[in-house]
């Protein structure tokens, strides 16, 4: 078995059971956790689902004054991670990977054109670039910033780094170099702070019931 | 500055680690994981943070907050944590690291949630903080004076040393100096109400005020010798046992008399800890309806009950107590009070729901050591009512108003600071002017 076979087969299979199992392994362990009975009577026509709600969807957006900082990750952030998303979904490459080696179908699912990926990884560069130059000069983040921080934008910066490389699919070493450094970040995922993509909602959700019920979502 | 991370002058205590991480691993529920779990170091909460905006020192964060119980999280609960601790990536808490978060915890946060609000995660900081307080006291820290006053309620029943002797003895003068009917222990009463010692000790035209606007409503009321502190220190120093004995007091003088309502005077973290807590504190559904003096008051002026006349005397502004506005959801029932009744009035900028804090809740008003930093944060107040320009600021709640007496002479501020049940009960329809 080369290299590039091993890195295209056997460890792309380890990586994914590392993501897959770490991430469900993360979500069930904070399920589990007992958690204190609220036996306080909610204030008349609040309740905590409606706050658990209303605290998901306010909470990507600016809100409550204060947005001098928040304004500039609303507009880096959502830079980044659009961008992400949409490069990671709907790239030709990615396209047809995830229809043969995932889904094993052709279910037509939709190709960007050229240019917009284009813009979509100028986005994704220009908000990460500019997330991680703020976290590297701001007092504020500066005393915040432990080296996962550092770990997860370098191995994302990478990763979208070699994609662009081997966006030609010109030689098959590139399109397994960027496959390796996908798997370093899936490998690592499960394990870092990167998980925000999922804790998100239960952090969102538990604040929103608790306020919700008494009138106020913070 | 006096208080600043790390700098707090080390005293003689011992101080057990063991029994701080312990505590932190009894309470690390998922309610606080769910917060670890979320927080991607954006620093955002800083701006909304009035310890971090007024001396723009990056240390006070309130993100920072979280390291505690997040070293034991990951150490000893988290997911993989055995891995971590095996690769020493998962440090032990020292008496080093205590003692320098120990201002973070308790000295720079008023629990104000303020920073919840900024949050993408939207993390409650102040309930983690609130824990991780318990901690910090159960391996010996915590502010020498705050812990006394919460010795205080536990020994004298309140943190001023107001006992049930000198209770009766001050309702007894109260009652005569201001010709006012008094209730105290009553067999049998609706409505138990309840006083901060802050106010009985310091304010207690406040007291007075509360009984003649009751008295004009027609409430059929009591205050009780059996539970009468509502303040609870043992939730502000982080003293669980003193924190349940508070709502036991009351809770056992509200059944003694029938109560079906028990009213809290001004006093912000007396309504959130009975209201939001006090259940879960006493492990049942409390068997009465908890009210704060304003939410009562504006039932009263609903139901026609009550009737004030004008507030004509200068524009007033309005400083929301945090832990009834935007903790407690009790934001409205202030201003349906002062609607129609202050002719002048003027909200500040932010207001309601994401007003600033005073700088001294969360027991921070009691800690000596943090005086120089709150009178700092005061001056965040200070430019919010100057910008009004009204003369006066009024508020529901009586460690605000003694955090904002104090730092205003400190500062030499010369706004005038006012009580709402007072400014009401000055203007009761119907009641002889208190000016002629």
């Amino acid at each position: 078995m080369s290299v590039i076979e091993f890195i295209e087969g056997p460890l792309w299979s380890f990586a994914l059971a590392v993501f897959v199992l770490g991430i469900a392994w993360r979500i069930f362990s904070l399920l589990a956790m007992k958690r204190p009975r609220d036996l306080s009577v909610a204030r008349e026509g609040a309740g905590g689902v409606g706050g658990a709600t209303k605290a998901l969807v306010i909470h990507s957006i600016p809100h409550g004054g204060n947005l001098g900082r928040t304004i500039y990750h609303f507009v880096t952030g959502y830079m980044f991670h659009i961008g992400l998303f949409v490069l990671v979904l709907f790239a030709a490459p990615h396209v047809a990977f995830i229809q043969e080696r995932l889904i094993g179908a052709d279910i037509g699912w939709p190709e960007m054109p050229r240019w917009a990926f284009i813009v979509a990884a100028e986005a994704a560069f220009a908000g990460l670039i500019l997330l991680y130059v703020h976290r590297l000069t701001d007092p504020v983040k500066k005393q915040l910033t432990d080296i996962d921080d550092h770990l997860g934008v370098w191995l994302t910066f990478i990763v979208m780094l070699t994609g662009c490389l081997a966006l030609q699919e010109a030689h098959a070493g590139l399109r397994a170099f960027h496959m390796l450094t996908v798997e370093a970040l899936m490998i690592y995922f499960p394990f870092s702070r990167l998980m925000h993509a999922f804790t998100f909602a239960f952090a969102r959700a538990r604040t929103g019931a608790t306020y919700g019920r008494r009138g106020f979502t913070p | 500055m006096t208080v600043e991370p790390g700098t707090i002058t080390p005293d003689n205590r011992p101080v057990d680690v063991g029994a701080a991480v312990t505590k932190m691993e009894a309470l690390l529920g998922g309610h606080i994981a769910a917060y670890l779990d979320a927080c991607v170091h954006c620093g955002q909460c800083a701006q909304a943070c009035h310890f971090h905006e007024a001396t723009k020192d990056p240390r006070l964060t309130p993100a920072l907050k979280l390291q505690p119980m997040t070293r034991v999280y990951r150490r000893s609960k988290a997911p993989f944590s055995g891995l971590r601790k095996a690769l020493g990536l998962a440090p032990e808490v020292t008496e080093q690291d205590l003692r320098a978060w120990e201002p973070l915890i308790f000295d720079t946060c008023t629990m104000c949630a303020r920073c919840t609000i900024v949050c993408p995660m939207a993390i409650d900081i102040a309930s983690v903080v609130a824990a991780t307080r318990q901690a910090f006291v159960a391996a010996g820290l915590g502010p020498p004076d705050l812990l006394e006053a919460a010795e205080n309620a536990r020994t004298r029943g309140s943190p001023l040393g107001l006992t049930e002797a000198k209770l009766a003895d001050r309702v007894e003068w109260l009652a005569d100096e201001h010709e006012t009917e008094i209730p105290l222990d009553k067999p049998v009463a609706e409505v138990l109400l309840t006083v901060s010692s802050i106010e009985m000790m310091k304010y207690p035209d406040s007291v007075v005020a509360m009984a003649k606007l009751l008295n004009a409503g027609g409430v059929d009321w009591t205050l009780s010798s059996k539970g009468y502190e509502a303040t609870n220190f043992g939730v502000l120093s982080g003293k669980a046992d003193i924190a349940k004995l508070m709502v036991e007091r009351i809770a056992s003088a509200a059944e003694s008399v029938g109560a079906r309502i028990v009213v809290v005077p001004e006093c912000g973290h007396a309504y959130g800890v009975l209201r939001w807590t006090g259940g879960n504190l006493l492990g049942r559904e409390l068997p009465f309806e908890v009210m704060h003096i304003t939410e009562f008051l504006a039932a009263l002026k609903r139901q026609g009950k009550l009737r004030f006349t004008p507030y004509t005397d200068q524009a007033v502004t309005y400083h929301d107590p945090c832990q009834i506005s935007r903790r407690g959801g009790a934001t409205a029932d202030a201003r349906y009070l002062l609607d129609g009744f202050a002719t002048d009035f003027r909200e500040m900028t932010p207001t309601g729901n994401y007003n600033w804090c005073c700088g001294g809740g969360g027991g921070v008003q009691a800690m000596g050591r943090a005086a120089d930093v709150r009178h700092e944060v005061f001056r965040i107040k200070m430019a919010q009512v100057e910008a009004t320009g009204a003369p006066a600021l009024v508020s529901a709640c009586a460690n605000c108003r003694l955090t904002m007496d104090e730092s205003s002479a400190a500062l030499g501020w010369d706004k005038e600071l006012l009580s709402i049940v007072e400014m009401l009960a000055d203007h009761i329809e119907g009641a002889p002017n208190p000016a002629e």
